[in-house]
């Protein structure tokens, strides 16, 4: 009986001790350890969106910040969305490839005023319609919107109810193709393939065995070095077509990758912070190192390594010098 | 010996009039939707007042993470806890290095579960580092291990009460229902903006999928107790403290075994999902392996998934076992051998730790020991895709034409309060009352969510793919129930096919079926059918022998025998299957989303990808939980027996 009171009190008081300690609350700020200081050694936290294009820019600068800069480099594998709200938490520092999201930039940028634009990254997007190439060599015409319908029964499959079949990929990205196909009168439908993945597994099958399939995708993306894609001409992108997006039918416009970081970083991210407003690639750098990674199958540090060794006077500009 | 229960077959044999009014409803139903086809559809509205109100609650939680109390206190303790706790088991199992960890496991497995099982575990995590997996693997491990332990601490005490007050037990149980069935997509996005992202809210997400196995199991051991030895104990005078320790406790320690072993499996099934949150381990790589569609890479990861299930589900079941046989034999016989055992195992496991900690080769695994089995898979599925491709092709579009369109066709054109009134009277026919109620409840809900259309495309899909596992699961567990040699190959088969990642396979599937609805229910039908086999077999050899022996001796052949007396004998067992078939098919709907299913699905992707989707997402989760309480309600009372029924069993 005595051993069981004693236990029980001393239970009790550990438990008040930690309630004491748990008292002053905690906030989710992940404190000092981030590139505060401008000297070697500190840490970036970079998020990694999961496309290879991304892997590919995240890789060389991560090469460079370690191997020229000495800084410490942790890589966060997460979806744009998530990545965003990482500047308002601090758990993000830099988005090294971002594709349009006007309301994400309008929501972190400036009503909470916790992210900062850090220029463009010199790629260039290009979201479309493509079909594979064996189409256009068959149907020359069919690159032209005006003439979808007349192939319309071509692209038709079970999911499609009669019509032909319009792919989607990854809910990320945002898409006009409901709106576009409605308002171009085009008799199709668009299935949501739901995840990128299955996008690009849909249009290599469809390139090596001579498949119909008409789908969204864009560039710089690996998959066109293993097979080849045309796109299709809707009509020209013209400034302001796309604000109502129920009224869209025009196609869509090149889209300037840029970088994004949270405005801690920006404000005490010393050389790291300039490397990274400094880069600025091509999208044929781009694609090198894509490639490299899902075709040669090298790992992404491998593929930066080769790209670094070949291309120094590409990256010795991005150095800060002082 | 117990007088054999007969089966009352009664309950579906029909007087006339009953057959008459049968007909009749079927055709009044029919006309019905005849004439109002197309109307009262409820079309799919992106812009739902739910939604929005949802995407407002998102936008109350982004602003108030650093200053409301809510947060303070309470979120952000439990986030620091499980992040100290994972840093802590990471830090220890990285720093022992391959060698120290595989001893240790190997001593730990010896003193628990006997020297078979030390093999495996040893054999297994061998294998991680042969598999070029060492560090993710130990991760992955370390994540898990910090899921279930948090869920033991938390669910076990829950379960001691749910066992206890059979009030509390009634209270909690939609809860844990609801934690079960909701997929884990649809909380992903919460879940990343309460507790942020990595490893804590990893753990966390993992640990509310986890604990209702933990809670519900532990309730039952604790109830198990036989009414005799309580009493016995509480006539000798035992405080209730003395009753839980001395008494239930050690009597339901199998079965608290059985829950420890239920919330590791579950807690592994998360692993490629919290991937998404940045969750350190094995998912990271079957993410980057799908991004460069490389399959062979993606099967390396899952089976090292694979591999870590089967060595722990193992060593906790013998641990358990041998647990039962020691209580039975007494402790008395080998106590000398064991502490011997044990003190040899902890020598062992202490010099290869010190090997671990000191020494490159102990901490690193050697890379002239490395196999990688992505080449192989890669050529294989290369063959099956460009070979397979017309028949699978062919397959697909006859039973989406024939089966799947139709159905679709009919659910969606329907007006909604029709199919409310046929649901509300199946679930009247078949289960009474209260179910029925319940039934016409949940689809009224789903309606009120603004997901009428996409909850019907959705139901479709899944009661196509029940179906399907269903009756694959029926012929495939008869046939093992008859054949013990065919059931032995067919194990390990299923071990995989429950614990294999289903990313894994999900590119293949798209390949073959293209992106489309039939791949989802494929990915279901391969992910649900194992539990369906193995209860049909549990419950086809679960008939008396003497029945059969009886049957046999009055002349029956093996179809009779089948048909007239093992199945319905088995509808317990027939009826537990039905419902597991379900709730695992429902499991995958998301993950159908993923390859083109739509609807539900790929609401629930499109919330966790898109701020703007937050709330249709939310409420595509809700809607597929309310889609699983509607079937479980319709399918409970299959067993011949109404609520009305059951409780007169009960008092008499």
């Amino acid at each position: 009986m005595k051993g069981s009171t004693r236990a029980r009190l001393v239970a009790g008081m550990a438990v008040l001790g930690l309630l004491l300690a748990a008292c002053s609350g905690a906030k989710t700020e992940t404190g000092s350890g981030s590139a505060g200081s401008g000297s070697q050694g500190g840490t970036v936290k970079m998020a990694i969106n999961p496309w290879v294009g991304y892997e590919a820019n995240a890789a060389v600068v991560d090469y460079l910040l370690e191997n020229e800069l000495g800084y410490k480099v942790e890589n966060k594998n997460l979806k744009e969305e998530v990545a965003w709200q990482g500047f308002e938490t601090g758990e993000v520092d830099v988005i090294i490839e971002n594709w349009g999201h006007e309301d994400l930039k309008k929501t972190y940028i400036q009503d909470k005023k916790v992210a900062v634009e850090v220029g463009p990254t010199g790629n260039d997007g290009i979201i479309g319609w493509y079909v594979p190439a064996w189409m256009t060599e068959q149907y020359p015409d069919i690159t032209k919107w005006q003439n979808l319908n007349k192939y319309a029964d071509l692209f038709k499959t079970s999911e499609s109810g009669g019509k032909g079949q319009f792919l989607a990929g990854d809910p990320s990205f945002v898409t006009n193709d409901a709106a576009l196909i409605e308002n171009l009168k085009l008799n199709f439908k668009v299935v949501y393939s739901g995840s990128e993945a299955a996008i690009i597994k849909a249009a290599l099958q469809a390139g090596q065995q001579r498949k119909p399939l008409l789908f969204y995708f864009y560039e710089p993306q690996w998959a066109h070095a293993q097979a080849k894609f045309v796109r299709i001409e809707l009509p020209a992108y013209t400034t302001g077509c796309d604000a109502d997006p129920k009224k869209v039918a025009c196609d869509y416009p090149p889209y300037v990758l840029d970088k994004i970081a949270s405005k801690k970083f920006a404000d005490t991210g010393g050389k790291a912070y300039t490397l990274i407003k400094n880069f600025k690639w091509a999208n044929a750098d781009q694609n090198e190192v894509s490639n490299a990674m899902t075709n040669d199958k090298l790992s992404a540090e491998q593929a930066a390594k080769k790209w670094v060794d070949a291309h120094k006077d590409v990256w010795q500009a991005w150095i800060p010098t002082s | 010996m117990t007088a054999v229960p007969v089966p009352v077959g009664r309950r579906f044999a029909w007087s006339s009039w009953q057959r008459v009014a049968a007909v009749a409803a079927v055709l009044g139903v029919a006309v019905v939707y005849v004439a109002f086809r197309g109307q009262y559809a409820l079309p799919h509205d992106d812009d739902a007042g739910v939604f929005r109100a949802l995407n407002a609650v998102r936008d109350w939680v982004d602003d108030n993470r650093n200053s409301s109390p809510v947060f303070l206190f309470f979120v952000n303790q439990i986030r620091l806890g499980a992040g100290t706790l994972f840093d802590t088991l990471q830090a220890v199992l990285q720093g022992m290095g391959w060698l120290g960890v595989t001893a240790a496991v190997g001593a730990l497995a010896l003193v628990l579960a006997g020297w078979r099982t030390a093999l495996l575990a040893v054999a297994g995590f061998l294998a991680f580092g042969i598999l070029g997996l060492w560090e993710e693997s130990i991760d992955t491990l370390a994540l898990t291990l910090t899921a279930v332990l948090l869920s033991l601490a938390i669910g076990v005490p829950l379960g001691i009460l749910a066992g206890r007050s059979a009030r509390f037990g009634r209270l909690i149980s939609p809860v844990l229902d609801v934690m079960q069935i909701m997929p884990t997509f649809a909380y992903l996005a919460p879940m990343a903006l309460i507790f942020l992202i990595g490893a804590p809210a990893a753990a966390i997400a993992t640990l509310i999928f986890a604990i209702p196995p933990a809670i519900r199991i532990t309730a039952l051991g604790i109830r198990g107790v036989p009414n005799a030895s309580v009493e016995a104990a509480t006539s000798m005078g035992s405080t209730r403290w003395q009753l839980l320790r001395k008494v239930q406790l050690p009597m339901a320690r199998r079965t608290i075994v059985l829950a420890v072993n239920q919330t590791i499996m579950m807690a592994l099934a998360m692993v490629v999902i919290t991937a998404l949150i940045d969750a350190p381990g094995l998912g990271e790589n079957i993410i980057q392996a799908l991004e460069r569609v490389n399959v062979g890479n993606a099967f390396d990861a899952g089976l090292a998934i694979v591999i870590m299930a089967i060595v722990l589900d193992r060593v906790t079941v013998r641990a358990s076992e041998r647990v039962e046989t020691r209580n039975r034999a007494g402790r008395s016989s080998s106590a000398a051998r064991r502490r011997a055992l044990l003190l040899g195992a902890a020598a062992v496991a202490g010099l290869a730790i010190a090997a671990g900690l000191a020494t490159p080769q102990g901490r690193d695994f050697p890379e002239a020991w490395s196999f990688s089995f992505a080449q192989p898979v890669n050529t294989v599925v290369e063959w099956v895709e460009t070979n397979l491709f017309a028949l699978t092709d062919a397959v697909k579009n006859f039973l989406t034409a024939w089966l799947l369109n139709p159905l679709q066709e009919v659910l969606t054109t329907a007006p909604w309060w029709l199919v409310v009134v046929v649901a509300f009277g199946l679930g009247l026919r078949v289960s009474g009352l209260g179910p029925a109620l319940t039934v016409a409840g949940c689809l009224v809900a789903v309606a009120g969510l603004g997901l009428w259309q996409h909850g019907m495309e959705t139901l479709t899909t899944v009661l196509v793919a029940a179906v399907l596992t269903l009756a694959g699961g029926i012929v495939l567990g008869v046939v093992a129930a008859r054949s013990p040699r065919y059931a032995a190959i067919q194990r390990p088969f299923l071990d995989a096919a429950q614990t294999m990642p289903s990313f894994v396979y999900l590119l293949p599937a798209v390949a073959l079926f293209g992106a489309t609805r039939f791949t989802a229910i494929v990915a279901s039908v391969i992910y649900a059918v194992p539990p369906v086999i193995r209860l049909v077999e549990d419950g086809i050899r679960g008939v008396p022998p003497t029945v059969v022996e009886a049957a046999t001796a009055a002349g029956s052949t093996k179809t009779q025998l089948l048909w007239k007396v093992q199945l319905p004998m088995a509808r317990r067992g027939l009826l537990l299957a039905a419902n597991q078939g379900i709730v695992m098919v429902l499991a995958m709907v998301v993950v159908g989303g993923l390859v083109g299913a739509g609807a539900l699905g790929y609401d629930v992707v499109a919330g966790f990808a898109q701020r703007e989707d937050f709330g249709k997402g939310l409420a595509a989760g809700v809607a597929i939980v309310l889609l699983g309480v509607m079937l479980d309600r319709i399918t409970q009372g299959a067993g011949g027996r109404s609520a009305a029924e059951q409780a007169a069993r009960h008092a008499g």
